[in-house]
């Protein structure tokens, strides 16, 4: 066995079980290996409990039971800065953001990456569900994780070559319930732990409430295409291309189909709805991205087809990228796709591998000649 | 790999002699102090012997000395006790802004009930102005709260100049003498002195044991209540292996050993900012000039952050400290260089204390000086290398 003793790797450590049992591998293989616990958000409720306290404590313990040191380190600033500065931004242009990516690439892989090299750190280890793996010429590339389920490169698609250079993903290639099975063989107290859900910091609270603290909403009319008046919205910010819920009208109409947001019109503060799930409204061929970036130094030529996602846990969709400037594409879908999401990430795959992303600016159809419904497609 | 422990204003590791006492206690006893039979009066009677080693200590009655579980308690009691006390003959309380939070979060509490706490400013050295203090004390002033000696910077207050002033007031006059209580002599009768706080851990005693001082002029409300223990001031059967341990420690700390513990430490302190300077570390005394209690010192490394210094130097071995963690771990900006130098001053973000105890030796603190300057060039290197 390679000895990796003079080897030091800090451990993202969350206090749930995918992060312990990467802490726990690591140890294993007879690494210098660090617990560091990141405290992202200042969530304390009004009796001055938070759930990174709880967290916290989880951390110790697992970190006790592993045998090795823990701290804990503050990037609230960093986070409320580099993160929720954006999110908010980005909402307040009607759009909606991905926090996760944001925050992999700013706060997890830099603050935290810088925070690791000041503990002389050679690497940092996450518990996400993604490979590394090096080519001949030592470029690292990021690879789908093991479990299809659990694959996580959709969130990390805007990392670069530097910080995948630093990063270790030991539980990368295993399946969930596998890393269950050794938290639990480890007796580590996360073994059970639920998994968290949703976005860090707004954790299991009313999404429409947390947004209302810091945004101010302006009801206005929801409207079909055709103009005709369907009641009121609470607030644009507060609705996203092709969600049902929320909308606060049945059916009826001529198909009596339950009805879908399908655009937002911020100057004027309207809210277009269609009918139907399959409402043509919602489905485009192609669309505009920005801030693309690419994982490894690889010239993938200004023309090429790979595969995209368009959110988290959705299928693959062949699309063709033509680039229009270093880091802005147009992106061609071989087939329509549904609801896609001004703000939310597109990922480009090569097979199993992840190839990096951007950020959706507009979807519409090609074909659309129609100046308005070009419009109304990505507002 | 060796651990050094430099932390002993945190607490100190129990002497042999203590755990030796204590062990003897818990196997030789077991009664119940209060108890009206034989394994009582047992129990009793070394309460009573271990009161009197206490009540000495800083020239007290024994009487006058109220066990309890530490310091913390004791500051509630002395000063949620006082403020239940005198409510009505005034809503004034006097205390400074660099106190640890056993009297801050009382004072804001009592804050919360009307209460007027003033809280008076420190200059750099981590010292009130007495003028202040002179301005703040009105007839209606019923409690003056300022620590002996600060547990961050390791700052002495001018305490017989404030018994003085407090003596000529209505007020009585409570000192947390934790930090201080083991190295300098504390005589609360020619300090005018009402109210007294310690704890045994930070002398080498047991955790969880301590004494409030209450001048017996003074007749305080129980904060506890419950049984009659400590002629009904304290309820909570008495801890006698503990106060035994406590007792111990105390007599262990002759005059002669405190004026060689005085001379240690300020040959350390000496040899670790010598040891600094010749390796070239840029950095500064936090209360520099200051009268100091002797154990601690407080170094702003500059350009290198608290937290860095204070992990790497665990991970090679060294405990120190860079603050008061929350519950989440993670480290507080210190109230107290806050309060001494302004929040945005680096010195608030880039500053350690260090803190020596009886089993620090010479040796230890070279290896720390040289440790910290690795570490320190490594981290500057790093950061100049980053652009």
């Amino acid at each position: 066995m390679v000895d990796h003793s003079n080897t030091r790797v800090v451990v993202g450590m969350s206090g749930g079980v995918d992060s312990s049992v990467t802490a726990l591998l690591l140890k294993q293989q007879g690494y210098d290996v660090i617990g560091v616990f990141m405290k992202n958000w200042d969530d304390t409720d009004e009796n001055g409990v938070c759930t990174a306290t709880e967290d916290y404590e989880d951390v110790a313990k697992v970190a006790s039971k592993i045998g090795i040191p823990y701290y804990s380190v503050n990037f609230e600033k960093e986070y409320w800065d580099r993160v929720f500065e954006y999110f908010l931004d980005e909402y307040k242009h009607g759009r909606t953001p991905n926090p996760d990516v944001m925050c992999n690439k700013e706060v997890k892989f830099k603050a935290f990456l810088d925070y690791a090299m000041e503990l002389d750190a050679d690497f940092i280890a996450m518990g996400h569900y993604a490979q590394i793996e090096r080519d001949d010429n030592g470029i690292a590339h990021m690879l789908r994780g093991g479990d299809s389920n659990k694959d996580q490169t959709y969130f990390l698609s805007a990392l670069s070559q530097d910080q995948l250079q630093k990063s270790m993903f030991p539980i990368g290639h295993m399946q969930k319930a596998e890393v269950r099975r050794l938290a639990e063989e480890a007796g580590l107290a996360t073994a059970k732990k639920k998994d968290s859900t949703g976005i860090c910091f707004i954790g299991e609270r009313n999404f429409k409430q947390f947004l209302s603290e810091y945004l101010p909403a302006q009801p206005g009319k929801m409207m079909t295409v055709d103009g005709l008046e369907k009641g009121t919205h609470d607030g644009l910010m507060y609705y996203t291309i092709g969600q049902r819920s929320g909308l606060g009208i049945g059916g009826g109409g001529q198909s009596n189909d339950p009805w879908f947001v399908v655009g937002k019109d911020l100057d004027k503060n309207i809210l277009y709805v269609g009918q139907g799930y399959h409402n043509e409204l919602l489905y485009a061929d192609q669309l505009d991205a920005s801030n693309i970036s690419w994982i490894t130094p690889v010239d993938h030529g200004t023309d090429f087809h790979c595969t995209a996602k368009f959110r988290y846990r959705q299928q693959d969709v062949g699309v063709t990228v033509h680039m229009t400037s270093k880091t802005t594409a147009t992106v061609v879908f071989d087939d329509p796709v549904r609801a896609i999401t001004p703000g939310q990430a597109v990922v480009f795959y090569d097979g199993a591998e992840c190839l990096g992303g951007g950020t959706i600016d507009v979807a519409y159809k090609a074909a659309n000649d129609n100046a308005d419904m070009k419009v109304l497609q990505y507002v | 790999m060796k651990h050094i422990y430099l932390d002993n204003a945190a607490t100190t590791p129990m002497a042999p002699e203590v755990i030796a006492t204590m062990t003897e206690q818990m196997q030789a006893d077991f009664g119940n102090a209060s108890s009206t039979h034989y394994f009582g009066r047992q129990a009793h009677t070394v309460l009573d012997t271990s009161r009197h080693t206490l009540a000495q200590s800083i020239h007290a009655k024994d009487n006058e000395i109220i066990l309890t579980s530490g310091a913390t308690e004791s500051n509630n009691t002395a000063i949620l006790q006082t403020a239940k006390l005198r409510a009505n003959e005034g809503k004034r309380i006097i205390t400074t802004a660099i106190e640890h939070h056993s009297v801050l979060k009382p004072m804001a509490y009592l804050e919360s009930q009307g209460f007027d706490v003033v809280y008076l400013p420190v200059n750099e050295q981590g010292v009130i102005d007495l003028n202040d203090l002179k301005a703040a004390l009105t007839p209606e002033t019923i409690l003056v709260s300022i620590m002996m000696g600060n547990n961050e910077v390791g700052s002495h207050m001018p305490i017989h100049e404030i018994g003085e002033l407090v003596r000529e007031s209505n007020a009585w006059f409570h000192t947390d003498a934790t930090q201080t209580y083991g190295l300098l002599d504390i005589d609360v009768q020619a300090d005018n002195i009402d109210l007294l706080a310690v704890s045994a851990h930070k002398i080498n005693g047991p955790k969880q044991i301590g004494f409030l001082y209450v001048n017996d002029a003074i007749h305080l409300p129980s904060f506890v209540l419950g049984g009659e223990q400590e002629k009904k001031r304290r309820a909570g059967t008495e801890n006698v292996p503990a106060v035994a341990g406590f007792a111990k420690a105390v007599e262990l700390l002759t005059p002669a050993v405190k004026a060689d513990l005085q001379a240690r430490y300020a040959g350390f302190r000496q040899q670790l900012l010598a040891t600094l300077a010749a390796n070239d570390i840029d950095f500064a005394l936090n209360a520099e000039g200051a009268d100091q209690v002797g154990h601690v010192v407080n170094l702003w490394i500059k350009g290198v952050s608290t937290y860095v210094l204070q992990m790497n130097l665990d991970l090679a071995g060294f405990a120190i400290s860079g603050g008061s963690a929350c519950t989440a771990g993670d480290l507080e900006p210190s109230h107290v260089l806050i309060a001494m130098y302004g929040e945005h001053s680096p010195r608030v973000a880039e500053s350690i204390r260090i803190s020596f105890g009886h089993e620090t030796t010479a040796e230890d603190v070279t290896a720390f000086a040289e440790a910290l300057t690795k570490i320190v060039k490594r981290n500057l290197a790093k950061q100049a290398a980053k652009g």
